[in-house]
């Protein structure tokens, strides 16, 4: 236990250093999260719908709550069903093969809901686009209220993403 | 060249990629001895897909490609067509389990089949009909909402399991965590499992369609999208087959960029792993600390390379990019202190008991059930099998650079989550050995040299990836363009492992065992 609970503290708090410089990173993470609460004042919950997507988009959503950008430590919160969920982030030009259970996740999350489409696929398609096995663009499934494009977007760009998402519900 | 006696004469095929034999047999009686031989000398199944040669004056073409000590024999088996029926082939998979959904799959999209018993649709759920077939040149179709095939969800049968108190637990195609869709169909007593089935397609994209008739800067970009955390070894397996196929070498430089890419790749996957894994025995401090070390991994990446994962940095002919001496030294001084932190993290992990008795047992699969599922990569070398692309074993020499490298691979013997957390731990300090290697016998030159497609020519590529053996078969077409591209991830053998190792566990253990494992669905599911 000592040597973990050292460990731990040598590590340190990683998310929210005083910038010492103008721009970089982890200045803009610093903005976005005090920016993220002025708007919000309360949690956010987000259930994350892969609807088709190659992982890549999964993998930097999975960065979000990596110590760096630490978004759950703000109130937002990821959540294992869509009735539990303000938000669903969806990835992938939609497959036919998810086509169904991605209406129903959407049905079973509750109003006022907000969509957003994460990555290239989610917002136009992307290399995959339209085909016999894909619905292309996630508001080709169901509605959408943000669009966060990049093949994958980096954690920066989705938090920014979920921001605008939340102002524009406001 | 002859392989065990057997009368099908191979070819060797050229280029600097893993060592690769084309044959044809003459019948599928011959295939079918030609399979059985393999087995029988250990060798595995690698992958199987189907090819519509029509519009070439053929009629079908069935692709088996084999792993052997030496390299990898591509055996083809032309199949006649007979007006609009589904021509059939000899069942491979009494002899490799693994067959069994590949031949599924196959008949899903080509529209051959095989003669065995279990005709059940794989990727085919019901967004297009039973008798058309995505794969044959004359399948068109309408797309766009509203026009095109009627989406019916099908039915799937299931094996139902029987007896006093078993019941069933369906879970997915959404799964609870940030992870890809897939079906999974517990069959439990108590909180026994005493099967599990599994049912996947859901992630199917029509990816092999969209390789028909691209060019070769389209195709690299496709094959860079199958499986996101794989992008480095599918557009490095692509690359090798399209150079094998056009008769190109990559210049040294452009190798030996290319593993540092792949090396890079597999210790941020692993990475990314050993800290879910924590997390899922319940071990948080685990996931909060490698995923603090895979940011400032992924963040390197993306100053040197522009990406975060490198995708789109390996194409054919060589590389796009290139590094300078800042660059390496950077990558050289953070190797170090990943080093000194995953030493720190592994011995933690290794003395923490409640971590241990989650993991220790759990999961099991001995070396003989990985043989006989054709199992590769990491989850095979956790069980005791001696087996990487990278690595020289008898009859066999890694292709460039990896043979001057000298890579050494990593086992365990226990073949359970242990096991599989072990052999990351390891193959994270071989990856770091080797990552200094690169950055320091780095040749200079040139980066990429023109690829001029070669009309029919065909090739094969293997690239040991994170997870497994990757392979992209490529076949041109007459006029230089792409006419069928299969790309194959480990995942497909891996899936039927986890079936095996979650059977005598508890259900909470399920999430242990899938994460320890890490399967693509996307890389399987097309």
């Amino acid at each position: 236990m000592i040597p973990l609970l050292r460990h731990i503290f040598r590590t340190g708090i990683l998310t929210e250093p005083m910038p010492e410089a103008e721009g970089g990173p982890q200045r803009e993470i610093d903005r976005l999260h005090d920016e993220i609460l002025k708007v919000l004042g309360r949690a956010l919950t987000i259930r994350e719908v892969d609807a088709g997507s190659c992982n890549g988009c999964e993998l930097e959503i999975h960065a979000l709550n990596n110590p760096y950008y630490n978004l759950e430590g703000r109130g937002i919160k990821f959540v294992a069903s869509p009735r539990h969920a303000d938000m669903l982030l969806v990835t992938g030009s939609v497959t036919r093969n998810m086509e169904n259970a991605l209406r129903i996740a959407y049905d079973c999350t509750p109003d006022p809901k907000l969509v957003v489409a994460v990555g290239d696929c989610g917002c136009n398609g992307g290399v995959f686009g339209e085909s016999y096995a894909t619905c292309g663009a996630v508001e080709n499934v169901v509605g959408v209220d943000l669009r966060i494009p990049g093949c994958p977007p980096t954690p920066l760009a989705l938090m920014q993403g979920i921001l605008a998402a939340i102002r524009t519900a406001k | 060249m002859i392989f065990h006696a057997e009368p099908i004469e191979f070819v060797r095929q050229p280029g600097l990629g893993a060592p690769a034999w084309r044959g044809r047999a003459a019948d599928g009686e011959d295939m079918l001895r030609f399979a059985i031989s393999v087995h029988r000398h250990h060798g595995r199944l690698a992958a199987l897909w189907g090819e519509d040669r029509r519009q070439q004056g053929a009629g079908y073409r069935l692709h088996c490609v084999f792993a052997l000590d030496e390299g990898w024999p591509w055996l083809s088996l032309d199949l006649a067509a007979e007006g609009d029926q589904c021509p059939v082939y000899p069942d491979l998979s009494g002899i490799f389990s693994a067959a069994n959904r590949m031949q599924r799959a196959t008949r899903d999209l080509v529209g051959i089949a095989s003669d065995g018993s279990d005709q059940r649709p794989w990727l085919r759920h019901g967004a297009w009909p039973a008798d058309w077939y995505p794969l044959r040149h004359d399948a068109v179709h309408e797309v766009g909402v509203g026009v095109g095939f009627a989406n019916f969800p099908s039915d799937y049968e299931f094996v139902k399991v029987g007896g006093e108190g078993a019941h069933e637990i369906p879970v997915g195609p959404i799964h609870a965590g940030i992870i890809e869709p897939g079906h999974f169909r517990f069959s439990v007593v108590g909180e026994r499992v005493l099967r599990l089935e599994q049912r996947l397609g859901y992630q199917h994209k029509g990816v092999e369609k969209l390789f028909i008739g691209a060019d070769l800067a389209h195709g690299a970009r496709l094959v860079g999208r199958v499986s996101g955390d794989s992008t480095c070894a599918y557009a490095w397996a692509y690359a090798d087959a399209v150079e094998a196929a056009c008769r190109v070498e990559p210049p040294p430089r452009a190798l030996m960029l290319r593993a540092l890419m792949l090396e890079r790749e597999r210790v941020a996957n692993h990475l990314g792993d050993l800290g879910a894994l924590g997390n899922d025995a319940a071990f948080a401090f685990g996931l909060t600390q490698f995923m603090r070390l895979k940011e400032d991994w992924l963040r390197l990446n993306q100053q040197i390379f522009g990406h975060r994962f490198m995708m789109d940095r390996i194409v054919p002919g060589g590389v796009v990019m290139d590094v300078d001496a800042a660059a390496l030294a950077a990558m050289i001084e953070q190797c170090g202190v990943v080093r000194g932190e995953v030493r720190k993290l592994h011995a933690l992990y290794d003395a923490h008991a409640g971590l241990q008795d989650r993991f220790v047992t759990t999961g099991a699969i001995d070396a003989a059930l990985a043989r006989e599922l054709s199992l590769s990569g990491m989850a095979a070398r956790a069980s005791g099998i001696l087996l990487d692309g990278r690595a020289h074993r008898q009859g066999y020499t890694p292709p460039a650079p990896y043979a001057k490298l000298g890579v050494r691979p990593v086992t365990d013997e226990r073949g359970d989550v242990a096991a599989r957390v072990a052999v990351r731990f390891d193959e994270i300090y071989e990856s770091l050995r080797l990552l200094h290697e690169i950055a320091l016998g780095l040749p200079g030159g040139e980066t990429r040299v023109e690829v001029a497609p070669i009309g029919d020519a065909s090739g094969l590529g293997v690239i040991e990836g994170w997870r497994g053996e990757v392979l992209v078969g490529v076949q041109f077409a007459g006029d230089g363009r792409l006419a069928r591209v299969h790309p194959h991830d480990p995942s497909w053998q891996a899936w039927p492992a986890l079936e095996h190792a979650v059977m005598k566990d508890i259900v909470p253990d399920f999430p242990l065992i899938n994460k320890s494992f890490n399967l693509s669905y996307s890389g399987a599911d097309l």
